[in-house]
């Protein structure tokens, strides 16, 4: 698929059209919540209490549907007014903002008990306004959010990074902001189902010796492939097995053999040799 | 948005550090929700609430009168107060206007818009 973040900014990415999709298309459903409880499950937040939880990027809500499911009261910003009219439709009690994240947040010190953000921070790497400076907004964001974090709190952002350098530009400018923590990756091995998150913890700058270690990503091992992807490949085994050598049709037969001598003929070559009822056949065996 | 939520706003334009907390309301429309009861969400957020800023935001709306220090002891019947006013009143439409630089942030359909312009980040 084509990379969203080349097309057009955010706010006009996603139109009404586009945030549509995110109500009919189960598939996308599917991904995003689980994504979304993986984030969670990053966050580490103590069990059955209910938190105060920042989504960024919220879209139509379904990351933030995920956090209201478990019990939390979330907070929403996102930039494009089409995915917050879709959100406002759906069955969701949460504060919502039409907010550009790189423009920083405007909350006060030690609000969040955490925050989650599901394929957002990619779009920061871009400069879409004249004025816009990617790693001027990315330090904005962040310290801003480190500021609006509770002591202790985690960050999770999932996210989609083009190349090696994002990596690098994203994670550095986090790690100027005072946070500590790192980049999770979740079945580095497999190309469909490798996810990237950024897992990054607030409150221990001036001691990072303190700072929790970094949670395992999954499938890091290589033994376990996710099924899904394996048991495909399986499948496309098992047909041709089952359809037997019969089914494999030969490329180079009289027909390609035909076409090249033409080919070289047009090209005014004058050692191609004469068309027979020979021509693409097997040589008999010698022995 | 809730009042929680207005609570902890601020103003984020760059540079205004001065009396950006509390956003002031005008024009308010205000719709009742229905949120579960939770005592110890409400106790966990006690400390990072301002008390101040919440008893005037409720005031100048005319939901209720709160005391004007925290109270050292809160009584469920206190809590549930809070929780209605915290949770269950949901601000639809107006405007939020910064004390220090004079930023409007117009709210509609219940979303606030922070965009900000160019000179202001």
């Amino acid at each position: 698929m084509s990379r969203p973040e080349h097309q057009a900014p955010a706010e006009i990415v996603y139109n009404d059209s586009e945030a549509k999709k995110y109500t009919v298309n189960t598939r996308i459903q599917a991904i995003q919540a689980d994504m979304s409880y993986r984030a969670l499950e990053l966050l580490n937040l103590p069990e059955d209490k209910c938190c105060y939880l920042l989504d960024i990027g919220c879209g139509s809500g379904l990351s933030s549907e995920v956090l209201e499911d478990e019990g939390h009261v979330w907070v929403g910003v996102d930039i494009s007014p089409s995915m917050l009219e879709v959100a406002k439709e759906r069955d969701i009690q949460g504060d919502m903002f039409l907010q550009d994240i790189g423009d920083g947040f405007g909350f006060r010190p030690g609000t969040f008990d955490g925050a989650i953000s599901i394929s957002v921070i990619q779009w920061l790497c871009n400069a879409d306004k004249k004025y816009h400076n990617p790693k001027k907004r990315l330090t904005r964001f962040f310290s801003t959010l480190y500021s609006a974090l509770a002591r202790g709190a985690r960050a999770v952002f999932q996210f989609y990074p083009e190349n090696p350098d994002q990596v690098e530009l994203i994670v550095g400018s986090a790690m100027k902001c005072g946070f500590t923590g790192g980049l999770v990756v979740d079945y580095p091995n497999s190309s469909k189902a490798k996810k990237f998150y950024l897992c990054l913890f607030a409150g221990f700058a001036d001691n990072p010796s303190n700072s929790p270690s970094l949670p395992k990503g999954l499938g890091a091992e290589g033994e376990d492939e996710p099924r899904s992807s394996v048991d495909y490949a399986y499948e496309r085994m098992k047909e041709r097995r089952r359809k037997g050598k019969k089914s494999r049709v030969p490329i180079k037969d009289r027909n390609w053999v035909l076409h090249k001598k033409e080919v070289a003929r047009k090209k005014g070559k004058t050692n191609v040799p004469k068309d027979s009822k020979y021509t693409g056949r097997k040589r008999r065996v010698r022995f | 948005m809730r009042l929680i939520t207005h609570n902890m706003l601020q103003c984020h334009v760059k540079g205004c550090n001065k009396d950006n907390f509390p956003l002031k309301l005008e024009e308010i429309e205000i719709e009742e929700l229905e949120a579960e009861f939770n005592a110890d969400f409400i106790k966990s957020m006690l400390n990072r609430l301002d008390w101040k800023a919440l008893a005037q935001t409720t005031f100048s709306l005319g939901i209720a009168q709160l005391p004007e220090e925290m109270p050292e002891e809160l009584n469920d019947e206190m809590l549930q107060q809070l929780h209605h006013i915290l949770l269950e009143v949901d601000i639809t439409s107006g405007r939020m206007v910064c004390q220090g630089c004079n930023h409007v942030y117009p709210i509609r359909d219940g979303i606030p818009n922070m965009l900000l312009t160019e000179s202001e980040v």
